[in-house]
């Protein structure tokens, strides 16, 4: 491991407290969703990818790629990119303001490192890493390509169409990961349009499924390591990432309440309590 | 309307449309037969025969295929229709057929370019438009993304399938993008030099072609310049503005005017976006009145970027070409194009209403 536990722990913790202090500031975005994907955020970024932060380059030859296809969850990746290299952590305080390239959600046109495709309107982001995944292997690049996807997203046609694509062609360099916390802007999941059996879903369309608990660093770890090994078996990989929306503040957990709601003043104070300044506040 | 091109010029000093154009009705009749004598002689365009415009793509696929290995394609189930078989053939790894999954195909053709790769999609143009609009708009355009979406069965002339195929609202929903270019050739010639052009060009493109056999009358050498009209034939009456399969009526057009004594300056636009603006501009300048013909709603297409480039620099009359805000049908092209008001006949009708509006 390049970095311990208790390391990637912190950051996490870090992330999190980034996440609540952008969305405060900004009075404006979504906290649920990335406070939930923290782990997952600061794994991949300090531990599971090869990736090269500065100078940043789009086309990402010889480096692991990540997507995120759930843009909303911006304020968790901005931290990380930020918190990784990519740009200056300074830059975090302009999330969601005017003339800031941390759009509220991610875009290519202000040109913030790190970003190589703008995300937001559901459902695109895995037709997207498929594409880089394809041409990858054209270019004889055996680096991987990540995609992170909402629960709710999975309700979007494309999904499928990308998952019988990737299954159908044997893409085996991608990894995909849906963020299984069981919350959208109007209810659970479960209320606003069932998934069923989504694990099994995605078995049927062709994929080897791994289950995580995204909110458990170890386990991530473990089964990030687990989906890199099932990699170049001519068959793509996905992972239910069970996670919490708005984990780690008790009042944000459990409800859908926070998917897209900045806290005010009073609950900003009682949801930043909850997590240490270890890497320093930006 | 007769194919006789050869009308002395001499007849024009008796019209008196070309006269008023001329600001010389004051002038003697000797005056006015010198000057129309300066008039040029129309142009005259021929051709061994008719292909059909998607044909030129399918070579011009083929022909930056052999010399750009980053040039990959994709298709929806329509390889054959898009006469992309060929490219299938001689490259296999770098074809990938995605099933009947537009939305996926766009997706995909972005993330190819991530890695230097420069995607070509092929499908019909409603299934490269309007049914993955948000995709085009989000994952390539504002990604700019070097995608070329090529489109093939656009407008009308589609025929028997009927209005569910014909779509007539593509250049609109293009044009409107930011980043987005928009390409329209107009024969076959033509469709296979833009195709290789926009492999050279970095950045997202439209690039629409047809199904029917139409004359193929471009020199097949001819340098394919992106955002640079081609003036077909000189003319000091009015402007005839073409794009695509309309760009042959516009000639046919111009003949039949001619001999009425009108001389027509015609000017093929086979780039709306980015438009060339200083030669639509110049050209009016001169003529003082426009006429827009297209094979696309009279709403979003041509003749609306025309008559915003002249509002706002240029306010003449224009008369403008097109499907007149309805969804088409099915039957013949060729019937199609008369019921819908898009033959010859219809732009010569437009050029008369518009001389007289000056």
């Amino acid at each position: 491991m390049k970095n311990d536990l208790n390391r990637l722990k912190d950051i996490a913790t870090q992330v999190r407290r980034d996440v609540l202090r952008m969305v405060h500031a900004a009075q404006s975005g979504h906290p649920g969703g990335p406070l939930g994907c923290a782990d997952l955020f600061t794994a991949l970024y300090f531990e599971v990818m090869h990736h090269e932060p500065d100078p940043f380059n789009i086309d990402g030859v010889g480096e692991d790629l990540f997507f995120l296809s759930n843009g909303h969850l911006s304020a968790g990746w901005y931290s990380v990119l930020a918190r990784s290299g990519y740009f200056s952590i300074n830059e975090l305080a302009t999330f969601r303001n005017i003339d800031s390239r941390l759009q509220g959600h991610p875009a290519t046109e202000e040109g913030l490192p790190g970003v190589r495709v703008a995300s937001g309107s559901l459902g695109q982001g895995l037709s997207v890493a498929c594409g880089a995944a394809l041409t990858k292997k054209l270019n004889r690049d055996n680096h991987l390509v990540y995609c992170l996807m909402g629960d709710g997203e999975q309700q979007e046609g494309q999904i499928w169409e990308a998952a019988m694509f990737a299954a159908g062609r044997k893409i085996d360099n991608i990894i995909a990961i849906v963020d299984y916390n069981g919350q959208q802007i109007d209810g659970a999941v479960d209320d606003v349009m069932p998934l069923g059996d989504l694990a099994q879903k995605w078995r049927a369309f062709g994929w080897k499924v791994l289950e995580m608990n995204g909110n458990i660093m170890e386990d991530v770890l473990k089964v990030l390591q687990t989906a890199k090994d099932a990699c170049g078996q001519k068959q793509p990989v996905a992972i239910m990432m069970h996670t919490e929306m708005g984990y780690g503040v008790d009042f944000m957990m459990g409800t859908h309440e926070w998917h897209g709601k900045p806290p005010n003043d009073e609950q900003f104070e009682r949801a930043i309590a909850n997590f240490k300044e270890t890497l320093g506040d930006y | 309307m007769t194919n006789n091109l050869n009308v002395p010029s001499q007849i024009s000093k008796k019209h008196s449309a070309t006269i008023r154009n001329l600001h010389i009705s004051t002038f003697t009749h000797l005056h006015i037969y010198i000057l129309v004598q300066k008039e040029p002689n129309m142009k005259q365009y021929t051709f061994t025969e008719k292909k059909d415009t998607r044909s030129g793509f399918g070579l011009g696929l083929l022909d930056i295929g052999r010399n750009n290995p980053d040039v990959v394609a994709l298709c929806a189930d329509l390889t054959g229709s898009l006469n992309m078989t060929d490219f299938k053939k001689e490259f296999p790894d770098r074809f990938f057929q995605v099933g009947i999954a537009e939305a996926n195909m766009m997706g995909i053709a972005a993330g190819l370019t991530i890695g230097g790769k420069i995607p070509y999609t092929g499908t019909f143009a409603n299934f490269s438009t309007g049914r993955v609009y948000d995709q085009i708009r989000q994952s390539i355009a504002y990604s700019e993304k070097n995608v070329k979406i090529c489109a093939s069965h656009a407008g009308i002339t589609l025929g028997e399938d009927g209005a569910t195929h014909q779509m007539l609202e593509d250049i609109g929903m293009m044009r409107m993008l930011p980043n987005m270019t928009v390409i329209v050739p107009c024969d076959h010639n033509q469709t296979k030099a833009a195709t290789i052009a926009v492999s050279k060009h970095t950045g997202p493109v439209y690039l629409r072609f047809g199904r029917p056999k139409v004359p193929n009358f471009t020199d097949p050498d001819a340098p394919f310049e992106i955002g640079k009209a081609i003036l077909l034939s000189e003319g000091s009456d009015l402007t005839i503005f073409a794009t695509g399969h309309m760009v042959w009526e516009a000639l046919e057009a111009g003949k039949n005017l001619y001999q009425q004594g009108i001389h027509a300056e015609i000017i093929n636009i086979h780039t709306i976006k980015p438009l060339d603006e200083k030669t639509i501009l110049q050209s009016v300048a001169k003529t003082r009145c426009a006429v827009s013909a297209e094979e696309h709603q009279v709403n979003g297409g041509l003749g609306d970027t025309i008559s915003q480039l002249l509002a706002r620099n240029h306010p003449a009359p224009m008369e403008l070409v097109a499907v007149n805000d309805r969804f088409g049908e099915s039957g013949k092209p060729a019937e199609l194009m008369k019921k819908y008001g898009l033959s010859a006949t219809d732009i010569v009708q437009a050029a008369l209403r518009v001389i007289s509006r000056k």
